[in-house]
């Protein structure tokens, strides 16, 4: 049967090589082989969404891919949002509007708005609630979210300017 | 879960796909998005000897135009396709199905002809195969059959692609420009399994008269069925109009699905005629605006 194997992924930019079993999901291996545990493991079947991460600019459930089927692709996970000290704009709107509570799914959230807002950076509401309907919250009832991704895409549009995180917007 | 331990190849080509899947005897498995396949290793009711992967295979991604038919390659993704501007004009009812096929997350990952190979009854591109007479290219050892959509759904996660064989592309006949499309379904949850869906083709006449209907319904059996019963009665009707009350009356006969946990048979007869009107309706709606009536 199938033995470990040399599996060499680009994460955030950084290539990584490890060791892995070739039933080793991208998930695992983010958290368990690099040790990047930003991507969480909710159902581990697809639908909650708190593993999503991207795959080539797309968001994607790393639940659901196997590690050894990505070499080659672009992986980007929620550790490579912010700029250094500096949140993403979307983090800082999270933030700022109370968007989390445990923050299980917070991470799978951020991810799947970065792609949704680069795609269409003026949304109205009903476009955000739809965007969202993929990714499941228990805690806050989406409200926060909905106000923090309205404001993220503000702030990605340059209506809010930001200075070490803090809002000097004329 | 996690899944059982399994084999891995990357194929760099279809023949060479099919030449690994011939090792295992009918016991591997193709990869290509895994929204389907990967849930079900991880709860181990599947647990293939081999994955064949055919991520790597580029020769494979593509969505062309060839004499009167889209033709939809093995690795080409539902968000590809959806928006496709080629299969926004020629081919409107795969385009308005997709937006239902799971989230986002799923659909960019996740392929057309995966969905068809895979074959979930409540799955929506089958249905758009369905109604489309649709036809599907499958390779073996001994190269390319192709069959129409009739005879690929068996029943539920069973199609006749044989041990050995892969769904290579699919080919959707393009739609006439005196026609309308719509895809319509109730579900408990947005991107979540259908409970009854249906989707609709129309072909209209300058009078509002409906010279072909296409429909079929996905949720009321093990595969996708074709409403024939209803497609006849919006032919005969002088205008689609005129044929909407029979048609809501008469889309469940013959149909017996079977009852679930979120819906009872009665239901979901009921409910493929409401869909049906629906579906209906908007197909009608976009048939005017493609036309320009």
């Amino acid at each position: 049967m199938s033995e470990k194997t040399s599996i060499r992924l680009r994460v955030n930019g950084t290539f990584y090589e490890r060791s892995a079993d070739p039933r080793t999901l991208l998930v695992d291996f983010l958290r368990h082989s690099i040790g990047l545990k930003g991507a969480h493991v909710g159902c581990a079947h697809g639908v909650c969404g708190a593993c999503t991460v991207q795959i080539d600019s797309r968001a994607a459930r790393s639940c659901l891919h196997f590690a050894i089927d990505l070499q080659g692709s672009d992986i980007k996970t929620v550790e490579g949002l912010a700029n250094g000290d500096e949140l993403h704009p979307i983090q800082q709107s999270f933030h700022e509007n109370h968007a989390l509570q445990c923050g299980y799914c917070t991470p799978g959230f951020l991810m799947t708005i970065e792609e949704f807002l680069r795609h269409n950076p003026n949304p109205t509401e009903e476009e955000i609630r739809e965007s969202l309907a993929d990714n499941i919250c228990r805690c806050t009832g989406y409200a926060n979210i909905v106000e923090a991704v309205m404001d993220a895409a503000k702030k990605l549009r340059g209506e809010v300017i930001l200075e070490g995180g803090k809002d000097v917007s004329p | 879960m996690k899944p059982a331990k399994f084999e891995f190849h990357a194929a760099r080509s279809p023949e060479e796909a099919v030449t690994l899947l011939d090792r295992y005897d009918g016991d591997a498995r193709i990869l290509a998005g895994g929204q389907s396949l990967v849930p079900l290793m991880n709860f181990r009711v599947l647990q293939p000897r081999a994955l064949v992967s055919i991520n790597h295979c580029p020769e494979l991604n593509y969505i062309r135009q060839e004499d009167n038919y889209i033709t939809v390659g093995a690795l080409c993704r539902q968000i590809d396709a959806e928006q496709s501007s080629l299969v926004q004009s020629r081919c409107p009812l795969l385009a308005a199905a997709l937006p239902w096929v799971g989230g986002v997350a799923n659909r960019n990952r996740g392929t057309v002809c995966g969905s068809l190979a895979h074959a979930d009854p409540l799955a929506e591109i089958p249905a758009v195969a369905m109604a489309l007479d649709a036809q599907l290219n499958i390779r073996g050892a001994r190269g390319l059959r192709t069959i129409p959509v009739g005879k690929f759904f068996v029943s539920d996660l069973t199609t006749a692609i044989e041990p050995g064989e892969m769904l290579e592309s699919v080919k959707f006949p393009t739609a006439s420009p005196n026609s309308g499309a719509a895809f319509v379904e109730v579900g408990n949850r947005a991107h979540g399994f259908a409970v009854v869906g249906v989707a609709a083709y129309l072909e209209v006449d300058n009078e509002g008269k409906c010279t072909l209907a296409r429909l079929a319904a996905i949720g009321v059996g093990s595969t996708p069925v074709r409403l024939r019963i209803a497609e006849a009665v919006v032919e005969r009707a002088n205008n689609i109009d005129c044929a909407l009350n029979d048609v809501a009356n008469c889309s469940g006969d013959r149909l017996e699905p079977a009852g679930g946990f979120h819906a009872d048979a009665e239901y979901k007869k009921e409910v493929v005629g409401v869909l049906v009107v629906r579906a209906i309706k908007k197909a009608y709606a976009s048939y005017k605006i493609r036309s320009g009536h």
